[in-house]
């Protein structure tokens, strides 16, 4: 994110912020802090700068304290920069069974970083995740909103040609290129 | 093939759409309950199916249902517990992807008993894509009458919204899943009051499985009596199993509750066998909580009887010689799976998911997961297996939530069938086959 740019959501975004807030009863606004959160997260660069939560906060009139407290609660939430792919890779029981350390280190050794580094053009990032519920496809990792599953190394390498030919930040609220697998 | 209730027409292409789903004979349930039944009757029904709750506690559903206040002038709610997290549950995802307008019927019959003008359905985070597709099925339900005012010119109007939630196991938990949709971090509740009494934002709360609430369908439909017929004793109806792990063929199964544990591993109609066909070594038979089985304890209960896909026949020898239904998480291990390995991986689970509210499953389950990866790292002794054994003890019904049993029964379980085998990696650390560890013990670095 450029330095001095200003954090405010585009006018599609803040029409929906208040659409969501209309889900709830008067005064229970704050329930639509966490899908917000998500939507911030994804208009803002991927990540949850502690400017984008008081922005997020003083939309829902809340304290910046408390948006932080949501933010640094659910593990979706980045409160540091990620690569534009965030490759999340299920580590529990049923995809490590099926194989998940060695889509692991395959990726590490493709990419060149261990897990939680970033590569240096800011493209990918490797997270190993808990239980996605993808057990009976297993292994398997989520990349923003699409699910990889039935994973092989050659079908890892086949997702990092097209995602860093493509170059886009790929954001959980994406859901248009679903499941392509 | 057993009796399939719920995945009926889960093959049937375009059963996620409205159209098809309704030519099908979709949303009969709404029209039945409002147009022939009271909300009381409605109870009644779902009490005379014995439906227990599929999440994994196995609750009667019915009953659940009447301790619901009804203070007049006061909101009542139904939340619909989505948040799908308990490892080797995958089921709720399948059939939310596949059927969703089965869920929206369900909450709407069943917001119809419960008296709420509004429901939530409260997903994962992660499940962002399968948000969208029940928000869709959400729209055309609206667009086709069934949700919103005077739903079939009656006096029932209802409203259903989905909410996401963000990447927290712990929000499985119905209090913390509420604090999770008042938009606060998922910090379990300390109960009394039950959601019952005061759940979302202190109004009198039901929060169901999405697998509970789909099967209010055929009940309201067949009826309750009907629905009780099928399945065995006092588990009726039927499960949806998430079956993975070394199986030829892993997946989502609906199983007429009652089948054998052997028909359901090694049938063609369903698990298939043991990949490669080597032997099975143990079962985690309803998610990672509960705890792992041997192969000789999951086929036959300790007395020599089939096991049985059932609360009681899983059930059966307590926590010495059985396990649970649970989630209906069936992992499957064969004779390759290192236990204490896999324990590792259900170990580091729990510490991530803790909430961190109560010290000791904040601090056991990290010091568990540390004393697994010591073993497992060659550097074990025998009194970490004891230790192990003392910490899972004391957490156990020592915390404000389930999660620390949770953490804890896995532990039990797996040093109580398996104790050898932590024993051999204490004492013989030079035979540990995981790569990483074995570099790591030599000072070599990895290629």
């Amino acid at each position: 994110m450029a330095a001095n740019k200003k954090i405010e959501f585009s006018e599609e975004t803040l029409a929906l912020c208040h659409k969501l807030i209309k889900r709830y009863p008067e005064g229970k606004h704050k329930s639509a802090l966490i899908p917000i959160l998500h939507l911030a997260q994804a208009e803002f660069d991927g990540w949850l700068s502690p400017e984008v939560m008081e922005y997020v906060a003083s939309i829902l009139k809340i304290q910046a304290i408390e948006a932080f407290e949501v933010a640094s609660f659910y593990s979706m939430f980045n409160l540091k920069p990620v690569g534009k792919c965030h490759l999340e890779i299920c580590r529990t029981s049923s995809c490590w069974l099926m194989g998940a350390e060695d889509v692991v280190r395959h990726l590490e050794k493709r990419l060149g970083i261990k897990e939680g580094e970033t590569t240096p053009d800011g493209m990918f990032t490797i997270k190993t995740v808990e239980c996605l519920g993808s057990c009976g496809t297993a292994p398997m990792m989520q990349v923003g909103a699409d699910y990889y599953e039935n994973l092989t190394l050659e079908k890892v390498d086949q997702l990092l040609d097209r995602m860093k030919a493509s170059g886009k930040r790929k954001s959980y609220t994406d859901v248009a290129e679903t499941r392509p697998l | 093939m057993g009796k399939k209730l719920l995945l009926e027409h889960d093959h049937v292409p375009g059963i996620n759409s409205y159209s098809v789903y309704r030519e099908k004979g979709g949303y009969a349930s709404v029209e039945k309950a409002l147009k022939t039944m009271t909300p009381e009757s409605l109870v009644e029904e779902v009490k005379k199916s014995g439906l227990r709750g599929r999440g994994g506690a196995g609750f009667p559903t019915g009953l659940k249902w009447s301790f619901l206040a009804k203070p007049p002038g006061v909101e009542r709610y139904l939340v619909c517990n989505a948040d799908e997290s308990e490892p080797g549950t995958f089921k709720d995802r399948y059939l939310m992807e596949r059927i969703p307008h089965l869920l929206v019927e369900g909450m709407i019959t069943s917001s119809f008993a419960l008296g709420a003008k509004s429901s939530y359905i409260y997903i994962r985070g992660e499940y962002f894509y399968v948000a969208k597709i029940l928000e869709k099925a959400i729209e055309e339900a609206y667009a086709n009458g069934w949700l919103g005012k005077n739903i079939l010119g009656t006096d029932f109007s209802h409203d259903c919204y989905v909410q996401i939630g963000a990447g927290a196991y712990i929000c499985g938990e119905e209090t913390a899943l509420l604090e999770s949709l008042e938009g606060k971090r998922g910090n379990p509740r300390i109960k009394p009051p039950f959601p019952a009494v005061a759940g979302l934002w202190g109004c009198p709360t039901v929060v169901n499985n999405v697998e509970t609430i789909a099967a209010v369908v055929p009940i309201v439909n067949q009826g309750g009596e009907a629905y009780a017929q099928i399945g065995i004793g006092k588990s009726t109806g039927t499960k949806l199993i998430s079956a993975s792990g070394h199986i030829n063929k892993p997946g989502v199964y609906e199983l007429e509750l009652g089948l054998p544990v052997e028909e359901f591993i090694y049938s063609e109609a369903y698990c298939g066998g043991i990949r490669g066909g080597r032997k099975l070594k143990a079962v985690v038979a309803g998610g990672s909580s509960v705890p792992i089985l041997p192969a000789e304890l999951i086929l036959k209960t300790a007395k020599g009887e089939p096991r049985l896909m059932s609360y009681e026949s899983l059930g059966d020898g307590g926590f010495i010689t059985g396990t649970m239904l649970g989630s209906g998480g069936f992992i499957v291990m064969d004779d390759t799976t290192s236990i204490v390995k896999n324990l590792y991986t259900f170990s580091r689970f729990y510490h991530h998911e803790s909430c961190g509210q109560c010290s000791p499953c904040r601090e056991g389950t990290g010091w568990m997961e540390k004393i697994l990866h010591k073993i497992l790292d060659g550097h074990g002794t025998l009194a970490d297996v004891d230790l192990l054994w003392d910490i899972q003890s004391k957490i156990e019904g020592k915390t404000i939530c389930p999660l620390g049993e949770a953490a804890a029964w896995p532990v039990a379980a797996a040093i109580r069938h398996f104790r050898s085998e932590f024993e051999d990696y204490v004492k013989n650390p030079g035979n540990i086959q995981d790569v990483k560890h074995y570099y790591r013990l030599n000072n070599l670095q990895p290629a």
